[in-house]
């Protein structure tokens, strides 16, 4: 029972990174139906910008919490600031183009963000500070849940709670919601489209951001490469519960890592992927919309 | 020609830039000397570069507009572009082609054994290209795991050869048919599914396949690959090196030729209208009494059968392969050449195919940058032409007052 | 459109006509290939510094018989299909002895191109036994040992020494970290000595290893050798010892690299590894350092020193066969003992460096150190 509590709050804590990363596919999937493939590098951006913050911060000697906050908060800003300006430059020139002249432009993106971040920083390997200190009161569960999965699974829920009021009840939450139905109609009724999207890019690229701090002070390091893996495994979450859905990605999230998970402790790690990408597979042959997705009827 | 308020919008664009690439370019750590460096000098070059980069883009749209403004006023008629004249007049098509194909007959003779080398890689990707294109292009079925069926063929005459010995031309058409049979193999999962939902299935089909291969090393050898596979026996005379490289130049020529012929016939043939058809309003096509399943269903496999021959061909020239080969970096580049060469285009394809393999090749002078231009073109060129190099109009009413619709 | 083809031809014809004239130059022609960009860049950019250092040094000093070394120095990602591109690039360039590969598939996938040219290779990082005792690759050599050695010494060293009964091995699915856990499952088994109680690999960049971590508890193993490289050993050994667990961690080469105990940080204590025997005392070694430190600002990365070993020896046997002819090359390479950061070495038969074996390293106070 032990071995399956363990198993599940790995997948939890894994499933967590990647609903963070999967809601920023499929808020901007839901906008402009476009499959951001630069989103994983966005994570990426997000991660080695908190951590250039946070080594110079604690090189200049502030205290940890203010580290974290401002490392945090860099990782926000700069990684909005580049979704922001990718959209803007890669996206919006291209939106009435053929919609798969937009994903080349991403994929295009994604080359030129990973070897820019090469050759900016470092292609080695990087140590990111632990910036989650292990906290007493988790000491007896240590074994089982560490403190950053602690805090990683309540970040989530958090940020969930936070992005799915947001889309409820603000203005802007409102606006998107109407663009994501009927952008035409949204634009006729007076709604700002241009600016609907690039808040989608900003609110999105933000969340990834928080993600890959998260995760990269978890795990302890970072290169240039990580955006890579973890943008298409988020990428299959945001299908896997329905793209275009946002609680959809994180249920698609934390299914993802929990099968991934159980998968390693039950059959082996040599196929983790194999198994999450079959249950995808199988998962769609069911309900082609994904989980929470919505089975849109044809007009004609 | 610019005015003051464009020049101040270009420095606020150059602004922008050194703000963005601040914490990335300008600072340097090194976590465990804990030093910082501070590179201010880059700060600068971004700056100077992006504002020099927004000037010249807003040259562009000034002209831009100006010939907007001249074809409203009936001064400035649109030009048919000039590959449109070439492609549809046979005349000067088969002009055309001929040179190409006397220039590339004897190309190895003007040139080093490097330059042919690439040029194979690159005929290659014309044929994988033009495979994926009756998928993409032509049906529009959105496939991103085609290294999946190239895969397939590269392993089976690696297996094939690597256990019984069996030779090229053998394994030639068994590696297309196996391909063509896994092609059907993904293809009956995914017919109930469109656009996107497809896309992320073939990726995961792709992906399954390199970690089967990766991890099943009773069967494949696993991540170590497979060594000292045959080159194509020509008479069963041993070649040297040389001479095998030409002579696989010269069967790749022969291949793109064939596939070229095979796919300008097949889009023309009742499938590949029914194809087309599928591409632009599937409900409509299937009331018109074309049987879905069945039109889907042959354009996996014929596109699957495509990546299979060329898998054979590769396995062959590099004599080695391992799982790494076979990423979803490669299909997406396969895909970047459907694109941006024109979908569904033939023209367009060998065009995209040329640019995207021999670029980085070319671009091996300026080393560290290479994939960041790569990743630079990619983008650029989308965005000035979207519709790719050498679009595919098709005949089709034009109505003069064309109202801007709604992607 | 026509005007730019035409434009291109000719850039690409004057390219080849400049060319041309440095073809008969007399310079020794040392090509530098291996992954300089990608996911494995940073085990392929440090042999380009290291062949930097030494060419320089031995321009420096007038050449070779008075003929100057240049540099080729080609990307091949790591992938075979891109690296037998880059191999023809070479040898269209007229290289004379090729510093590469860097991962062993590549670098099968390139031998045969540069055989047919007669040109020596010399990899600093191509540890797959295939390469030197299948007898397939005449001109291969290498100045790092090949995993089989390596995993004798890692599974020596756990029956013997630590007298471990249950062992867990563990890969990265990789060619180089697989086929070394393979060798290791084999002498283990082999041996009679301990059980193997788990034998899996894990995906390279996965976001977290936690639930491998937690089956490695579960088989109750007491030490784990890991096949592979530092990325995935510092994730797993960090996890591991979150999760509270104190199982001994053996790893390999990829993982003896300081860069490890940098990233892995107090975790990295104890772990232990194989690697080259130790060099820091050794002159050579400690210059080869310092030159990078003062030239490029930071500390060398993976592989280096063997880079900087192969660069040496290859160059050398140059000198010394006072030709840059296959035959004579490696009459020399055989023949002659050359004082590299490694040590002083020559070359057997089949290519391997004679007298680079392997050492068990322990992370004490974060930093390697032999054990005795």
């Amino acid at each position: 029972m032990e071995y399956f509590t363990e198993l599940f709050f790995s997948g939890l804590t894994r499933g967590s990174i990647y609903a963070l990363i999967a809601l920023g596919y499929t808020m901007v999937y839901g906008i402009i139906g476009l499959i951001n493939f630069a989103h994983g590098e966005i994570y990426m951006i997000g991660a080695f910008t908190s951590f250039v913050v946070a080594t110079v911060l604690s090189i200049y000697g502030f205290p940890l919490l203010s580290i974290v906050l401002l490392a945090g908060l860099a990782a926000a800003v700069w990684s909005a600031s580049y979704g922001y300006t990718v959209e803007k430059i890669a996206y919006r020139p291209l939106r009435h183009a053929p919609r798969l002249s937009a994903l080349i432009s991403a994929i295009g993106m994604s080359i030129f963000l990973q070897n820019y971040v090469l050759l900016a920083q470092s292609s080695e390997f990087q140590p990111f500070p632990e910036l989650i200190p292990d906290f007493d009161f988790m000491e007896p569960f240590a074994h089982v849940v560490g403190s950053s999965d602690l805090v990683i699974l309540l970040t989530t829920a958090l940020v969930m709670v936070g992005l799915t009021m947001l889309i409820k009840f603000s203005r802007i939450g409102k606006a998107m919601r109407a663009t994501s139905q009927d952008r035409t109609m949204a634009m006729l009724v007076g709604i700002d489209v241009n600016k609907v999207i690039s808040v989608t890019f900003i609110i999105g690229s933000a969340l990834a951001a928080i993600g890959g701090m998260l995760i990269a002070s978890h795990i302890g390091q970072i290169n240039f490469f990580i955006g890579f893996i973890a943008g298409i495994k988020a990428f299959t979450a945001a299908v896997l519960g329905g793209i275009g859905s946002i609680p959809g990605a994180v249920l698609g999230g934390f299914v993802l890592g929990l099968t991934e998970s159980f998968a390693t402790g039950y059959v082996s790690s040599d196929y983790e992927d194999v198994f999450a990408f079959t249950l995808l597979v199988l998962i769609l042959i069911f309900k082609p919309a994904g989980l929470l997705g919505r089975e849109a009827a044809e007009k004609v | 020609m610019l005015s003051i308020e464009q020049l101040k919008k270009s420095l606020f664009v150059s602004l922008w830039f050194a703000f963005l690439t601040f914490p990335l370019l300008v600072i340097k750590v090194d976590p465990i000397e804990r030093t910082v460096q501070w590179r201010w000098e880059n700060m600068a070059l971004v700056a100077a570069g992006s504002f020099l980069v927004s000037l010249l883009v807003r040259v562009f749209q000034v002209q831009q507009e100006r010939r907007r403004e001249r074809r409203a006023t009936g001064e400035f008629v649109d030009r048919v572009p000039i590959m449109q004249i070439i492609l549809s007049e046979p005349r000067y098509l088969y002009t055309l082609s001929g040179a190409v194909l006397l220039c590339s007959l004897v190309f190895p003779f003007l040139f080093s054994t490097y330059q042919t080398n690439i040029m194979i890689t690159a005929l290659m990707y014309v044929m994988l290209g033009l495979g994926l294109n009756i998928v993409v292009g032509l049906a529009g079925l959105l496939d991103l795991g085609y290294v999946a069926f190239y895969a397939v063929g590269a392993y089976s005459y690696a297996l094939l050869n690597y256990h019984f010995d069996v030779g090229f031309w053998m394994a030639l058409p068994i590696g297309a048919l196996l391909a063509a049979l896994f092609g059907v193999l993904l293809g009956f999962p995914v017919l109930r599914l469109r656009g996107d939902y497809l896309a992320i299935v073939t990726l995961g089909f792709g992906e399954i396949i390199r970690l089967i291969l990766e991890n099943w090393n009773e069967f494949s050898e696993g991540p170590s690959g497979i060594s000292n596979i045959s080159r194509p026996g020509f008479f069963g005379i041993e070649l040297s090196l040389e001479h095998a490289i030409l002579y696989l130049y010269y069967l790749m020529i022969a291949m793109v030729v064939f596939t070229i012929f095979v796919v300008n016939r097949l889009q023309d043939s009742r499938i590949g209208r029914a194809w087309v058809a599928l591409r632009e309003d599937e409900i409509a096509c299937q009331a018109m009494g074309i049987d879905k399943r069945k039109t889907k269903l042959t354009a996996f496999a014929l596109g699957a059968t495509w990546a299979g021959i060329v898998g054979v061909i590769f396995a062959a020239k590099t004599t080695f392969i391992n799982p790494a080969s076979f990423t979803f970096l490669e299909s997406a580049i396969i895909l970047c050449i459907v694109v941006l060469g024109g979908m569904g285009s033939i023209f367009g394809v060998i065009v995209g195919a040329l640019i995207l393999i021999l670029l980085p090749e070319y671009l091996r002078a300026l080393s560290d940058y290479r994939m960041l231009a790569f990743g630079a073109v990619l983008v650029t060129m989308m965005i000035f032409r979207p519709q790719g190099v050498v679009a595919n109009i098709r005949r089709s009413y034009q109505f003069k007052s064309k109202a801007e619709g709604e992607g | 459109m026509k005007k730019s083809v035409v434009k291109s031809i000719l850039a690409v014809a004057l390219g080849f006509g400049l060319a041309a004239p440095s073809l008969a130059a007399d310079t020794i022609k040392l090509g530098v290939a291996g992954a300089h960009s990608g996911d494995l860049a940073s085990y392929g950019l440090p042999s380009v510094n290291a062949a930097k250092l030494v060419v320089e040094q031995v321009n420096a000093n007038g050449g070779i018989d008075g003929k100057m070394v240049e540099l080729l120095v080609e990307d091949d990602v790591c992938k075979p299909e891109v690296a037998t591109n880059t191999a023809t690039k070479l040898v269209s360039d007229g290289v004379h002895v090729v510093l590469g590969h860097i991962c062993s598939g590549a670098t099968k996938a390139a031998l045969p191109i540069y055989n047919n040219a007669g040109v020596v290779v010399m990899s600093p990082s191509a540890t797959n036994p295939d390469l030197t005792q299948s007898g397939d690759y005449p001109n291969f050599y290498r100045t790092i040992a090949s995993d089989d050695a390596q995993a004798r010494t890692e599974v020596d060293f756990a029956l013997n020494v630590l007298g471990l009964k249950k062992i867990a091995v563990i890969h990265d699915k990789g060619d180089y970290g697989k086929g070394l856990a393979e060798f290791a499952k084999m002498f283990l088994d082999k041996s009679g000595k301990a059980e193997v109680t788990l034998f899996e690999g894990v995906t390279p960049g996965a976001v977290d290893y936690s639930a491998v971590v937690q089956k490695i508890k579960r088989s109750g193993a007491e030490a784990v050798i890991f096949g592979g490289y530092h990325p995935e050993a510092s994730k797993i050994i960090t996890q591991m010892r979150k999760k509270r667990m104190d199982t001994i961690f053996i790893s390999d080469d990829g993982v003896k690299d300081d860069t490890f105990i940098k990233v892995a940080g107090k975790y990295a204590e104890g772990v232990y590894a194989t690697g080259p025997k130790d060099t820091s005392s050794n002159p050579l070694s400690k210059k080869a350092v310092e030159d990078h430190k003062a030239k490029f600002g930071s500390d060398p990365g993976a592989f280096y020193e063997n880079a900087y070993a192969a660069a040496l020896a290859l160059l050398n046997a140059v000198d010394k066969a006072d030709s840059t002819d296959m035959e004579a090359v490696r009459n020399a390479l055989q023949n002659n003992d050359v004082d590299t950061p490694v040590g002083s070495i020559r070359f057997d038969q089949i290519g391997d460096a004679v007298g680079v074996g392997f050492a068990m390293y322990q992370v004490k106070d974060g930093q390697y150190v032999e054990v005795k």
